[in-house]
């Protein structure tokens, strides 16, 4: 769909070059004071430099398995860090005011040096409320969507009602929960319970559903009881959309569980930490309990993914790779 | 009666079975069941969680009572720990019809100032979300680098980050219906970026060879095939977005203090322990979600018909 592949394949070592170097002479730069338009225009050759050595990445006809895998990583790796050097050199070279934006550089030294303050309000929202309400929540929904599975009445009449409810603004019953439960954790926990628990119910629902109704005559035909064919054919089958809910709550928990802290908490917890900061204007402290939340929703995504690939390795959608 | 195979056209045979029959096999009455089931949890929920603290009450009130009297009392607490269905009802009976619209006590001016902020951002996230679809099919680079970001930045709990937006924006002298837009916004355009993406790639490689062999160009393509193949795809994400705008605003309206909207309603309620408050927000937000992802439908089938698209 693309241009013709020889205008981009030219080179790709020389915009790399042109890159790394200018954004070297550029960081030093930023320490030298005085900055004038040739560091602004030196910025937009760094800027376009990378986006060609992009171009050149994304276009090179890869035959090796996995010289391709390793291009699917450092294309967007590359992205990212073009954007970090922007931000670095946007926020310092135009002196923005730290509490608007504060550069990169900055916040990895806010992080770096209150390591021991962001680990216990981790431990206390991740570790304890998050870990806790999501597994309460999921498996709730998972066991009673499979109890609801055996009677059709039910399903028909939970799953509008379910799907109604995943589109609720859910959150709304934090303060709920914290008047019943209590300041600390528990009360979180019970947040992330109720927000992960619709969605698990009807996609396992939904995932009971999609096996073929040739596997289930054959089941049939084999004389397999109710019992038999859900652990053999249905519950396999439903695996993707079971993997699907629980990745959508993977990120519905950390957000349940910062939100409900905005509404009351102990001294301790990322919502607590981010709001008090906020309001002290430390935003070099807000960005660094962000950067624990991206990380800590980022590796569950991806451990679910990976785990998800283990398990439904027999799926058609992972065949091509 | 008693034969095993009744005449199928016999008059009469089975009327009222059948009526039976079609009620259970559409959805409506399995739905009231549940409702109704519900309904009575929650009832008898009210009577457990208030259980405690109304019977002090009417202990300290001194008056002897009957269990009854303690059923009933639970039902009509001042403060309930959780207030019946129909206390519930009559806090928003008085908070919409008998207070003007446009006053700070109508639940009504709350609803009306959380629907226009979602709005705006479900605007705003729409387009971004076409546009970066858009940008994506036609861009090798862009797919490569972008995409990992965009499934990368859900995965950022980006509600935490609503009270900065907030606050940065608010010093930037940008205030009121902008910053809550802007959480509404970053919410609600990765549903549509996805979903779009997968429509504007769901044309077959039989339509695309077609549209070549007219030598269309790509602005022909995309007008003639693409967007026309990625409206069912538009919708669906649509509906899924508006209900993440709703949450946006919600949550946004939490941080700033709390002036107006149904966010500011709970976190009122929540400080001053008037509970059905809190429900009655939580009652008009969900009626909100639902009317908004049903006039996202109605505009989908009435568009769908429009384009001769079978919904």
């Amino acid at each position: 769909m693309t241009g013709p592949a020889l205008s981009v394949r030219r080179r790709p070592w020389l915009s790399a070059a042109v890159a790394v170097g200018g954004a070297a002479v550029l960081l030093g730069w930023l320490g030298n004071g005085a900055l004038g338009a040739a560091f602004w225009v030196l910025t937009l050759l760094v800027w376009l430099a990378a986006w060609r050595l992009a171009a050149q990445l994304a276009e090179m006809p890869l035959r090796a398995r996995s010289a391709a895998r390793i291009r699917d990583v450092a294309v967007p790796l590359l992205f990212g860090l073009t954007l970090l050097l922007l931000w670095e050199l946007l926020t310092r070279g135009l002196a923005v005011p730290r509490i608007l934006l504060p550069p990169p550089s900055e916040i990895a030294a806010t992080f770096a040096a209150s390591l021991p303050i962001l680990w216990a309000d981790f431990a206390q929202t991740f570790l304890k409320a998050v870990l806790a309400g999501y597994v309460l929540g999921c498996g709730a929904g998972f066991l009673v969507a499979l109890l609801v599975d055996r009677s059709p009445f039910l399903k028909r009449g939970l799953l509008p009602i379910g799907n109604l409810v995943s589109a609720l603004p859910v959150v709304g019953i934090a303060p709920v929960m914290v008047m019943w439960f209590g300041f600390d954790w528990p009360s979180k926990a019970a947040v992330v319970v109720v927000m992960t628990f619709f969605p698990m119910l009807v996609n396992t629902l939904a995932g009971l559903d999609a096996a073929g109704a040739m596997e289930r005559d054959l089941m049939r035909t084999y004389a397999a009881g109710h019992g038999a064919t859900l652990v053999k054919l249905r519950l396999p089958a439903a695996l993707p959309f079971v993997f699907n809910a629980l990745k959508i709550n993977s990120t519905l928990a950390l957000i349940g569980a910062i939100v409900a802290e905005f509404f009351g908490t102990p001294i301790v917890g990322m919502g607590f930490r981010i709001s008090v900061e906020m309001g002290r204007m430390n935003t070099d402290m807000v960005w660094a309990e962000i950067w624990v939340a991206a990380l800590a929703g980022s590796l569950s995504y991806g451990l679910l993914s990976v785990v998800e690939r283990l398990s439904t390795f027999w799926h058609p959608s992972y065949r091509k790779r | 009666m008693a034969t095993l195979n009744p005449p199928l056209a016999a008059p009469g045979s089975g009327v009222g079975r059948s009526v039976l029959r079609r009620l259970g096999e559409s959805s409506a009455l399995p739905i009231l069941a549940v409702v109704a089931v519900l309904i009575l949890v929650w009832y008898a929920g009210a009577v457990l969680l208030n259980w405690q603290t109304e019977g002090d009450r009417l202990v300290s009130a001194g008056a002897p009572y009957t269990g009854l009297d303690h059923v009933l009392a639970t039902w009509s607490a001042k403060r309930p720990v959780l207030p019946a269905p129909h206390q519930i009802a009559v806090e928003l009976w008085t908070s919409i019809a008998t207070v003007r619209p446009t006053s700070p006590r109508s639940l009504l001016f709350h609803a009306w100032v959380t629907l226009s902020s979602t709005l705006v951002g479900f605007a705003i996230g729409t387009g971004l979300g076409i546009l970066l679809a858009v940008g994506i099919v036609h861009s090798r680079v862009l797919d490569k680098s972008l995409m990992p970001w965009i499934i990368a930045s859900q995965t950022v709990p980006i509600l935490a980050v609503a009270p900065m937006v907030i606050v940065v924006l608010g010093n930037l002298q940008i205030t009121g219906l902008l910053p809550k837009a802007v959480i509404s916004t970053y919410l609600s355009f990765f549903p549509v970026t996805v979903g779009m993406l997968k429509g504007l790639r769901s044309p077959d490689v039989m339509h695309l060879d077609l549209m070549h062999t007219y030598s269309a160009s790509r602005a022909q393509i995309l007008g003639k095939l693409r967007l026309p193949a990625a409206l069912p795809f538009l919708f669906a994400s649509m509906k899924v977005a508006i209900a993440a705008a709703l949450v946006g605003a919600i949550v946004a309206e939490l941080p700033t203090g709390a002036v107006a909207g149904l966010g500011a309603r709970l976190l009122a309620g929540s400080y001053y322990g008037q509970t059905a408050m809190i429900w009655a927000a939580l009652v008009a937000a969900s009626v909100m979600a639902g009317l908004l992802v049903w006039i996202v439908g109605r505009a989908e089938q009435i568009v769908l018909r429009r384009t001769g698209g079978r919904a």
